[in-house]
């Protein structure tokens, strides 16, 4: 094999020189390639988690999401008829700080249904507000006769045991929420 | 086969995990479910065995001087490749691994390998080293999340063993409890490779 290029300035510019420039090119292409896959990835990643909060819709809903306070708000229809919406909701009050929540609500302003998103929380303790045991007792429950706190705050949402911040944190996204929609559904008009 | 102990060097006799202990970083950090081991497993041995190549084919013309930069340079390149793609094909492994599959460029398994092995050896040695290498980290630290996932959650490969509410020591999925098993396992591959004489 040849002799080891000496360490002379000339060499070392021209070797690192090449090595990155053909490395860049090598990222370019790759790059390219896996734009779209990437993009439709966080698309699908988006639409399932609308689908798992409010079932059964035939719109597309990413082109009506409208945005308020950091929150992204999905209108959800059916037959072109308005069935509710999905939020992509969020809380920095976290026992390890920011939580992500899709929750969907039906068009009498009730909660559909909830999935967590993204969290950071404690396993085995915090985790659990993603397990069914705490969520569905927030299913089918209206905001305005249901006070998202837990009951140690003066609400009446039955806290993880030993997670009460992780708790709180979900009530504080959900709470933010319906505060939007408050706002929003006399803009779009959709619940009666 | 002379060539095969560059192959198996890696498995026990110099495995990077638990003889080497270089690479701890995400050793402890993501090794918390058993999908999560062999994710990162598999991603640090893509980057091994292609920088170990590329190095090997390249060690003549890169001066003395500059190697580690141009080291890093291939390194980062391959590692954001593999970033690339697992975002683009498996989006929930790449949430789960996070910020750990940008962290390989500076996991010392790679650059270590590509200065005390890579650069001093022909293309095809370097390329068993790399795989060698790979698995050995990839078997460590599966074996690793095994036995914190099942003593800490419950479960292995995401399969429940026990019922959702049964009582698991939840220390073994915090930071602590990877301190804990990782010293314990170095202890039992030390004790094995005495009894086997390696």
């Amino acid at each position: 094999m040849a002799k080891k290029l000496e360490s002379t300035l000339k060499n070392m510019v021209l070797s690192l020189t090449l090595i990155s420039m053909v490395m860049s090119a090598a990222l370019t292409f790759v790059y390219l390639k896996t734009k779209g896959p990437i993009e439709d990835a966080a698309r699908q990643k988006e639409i399932n988690a609308i689908k798992m909060v409010s079932p059964d819709f035939p719109n597309d809903p990413l082109p009506e999401a409208r945005t308020v306070d950091g929150m992204t708000i999905y209108p959800v229809k059916k037959k072109n008829e308005p069935a509710g919406y999905a939020v992509k909701t969020f809380s920095e009050k976290g026992f390890s700080g920011h939580i992500e929540l899709m929750a969907g609500f039906n068009a009498d302003g009730t909660i559909n249904s909830i999935t967590v998103l993204q969290h950071k929380e404690t396993p085995g303790l915090g985790t659990k507000m993603a397990e069914p045991k705490f969520i569905d007792q927030f299913f089918g429950k209206d905001p305005e006769d249901f006070t998202l706190k837990v009951k140690k705050d003066g609400g009446q949402v039955d806290a993880i045991t030993a997670a009460t911040i992780s708790s709180r944190a979900f009530c504080d996204a959900l709470q933010r929420t319906s505060n939007a929609l408050e706002t929003v559904s006399d803009s779009i008009k959709i619940i009666p | 086969m002379a060539n095969l102990k560059y192959f198996t060097n890696g498995l026990l006799k110099e495995n990077p995990t638990f003889v080497l202990v270089l690479g701890t970083c995400p050793t402890l950090a993501v090794t918390t479910t058993a999908i999560n081991g062999i994710g990162m497993g598999a991603a640090t041995t893509f980057v091994l065995v292609c920088s170990n190549l590329i190095i090997a084919l390249l060690k003549n013309f890169i001066p003395d001087k500059v190697r580690i930069a141009a080291f890093i340079v291939v390194i980062a390149t391959f590692v954001t490749i593999v970033d690339l793609v697992m975002k683009a094909y498996t989006p929930d492994l790449y949430k789960a691994l996070g910020i750990f599959i940008p962290l390989i460029v500076v996991n010392c398994i790679i650059l270590g390998r590509a200065e005390a092995f890579a650069q001093k050896n022909k293309v095809w040695p370097s390329v068993l080293d790399g795989i060698g290498m790979g698995i050995g980290f990839t078997l460590a630290i599966t074996l690793l999340a095994c036995i914190r996932e099942v003593l800490g959650n419950g479960s292995i490969f995401n399969l429940r063993l026990m019922s959702e509410n049964a009582s698991t020591i939840l220390v073994f999925v915090l930071p602590p409890g990877a301190f804990v098993t990782y010293g314990l396992l170095i202890a039992v591959v030390n004790r094995l490779k005495a009894k086997l004489n390696i």
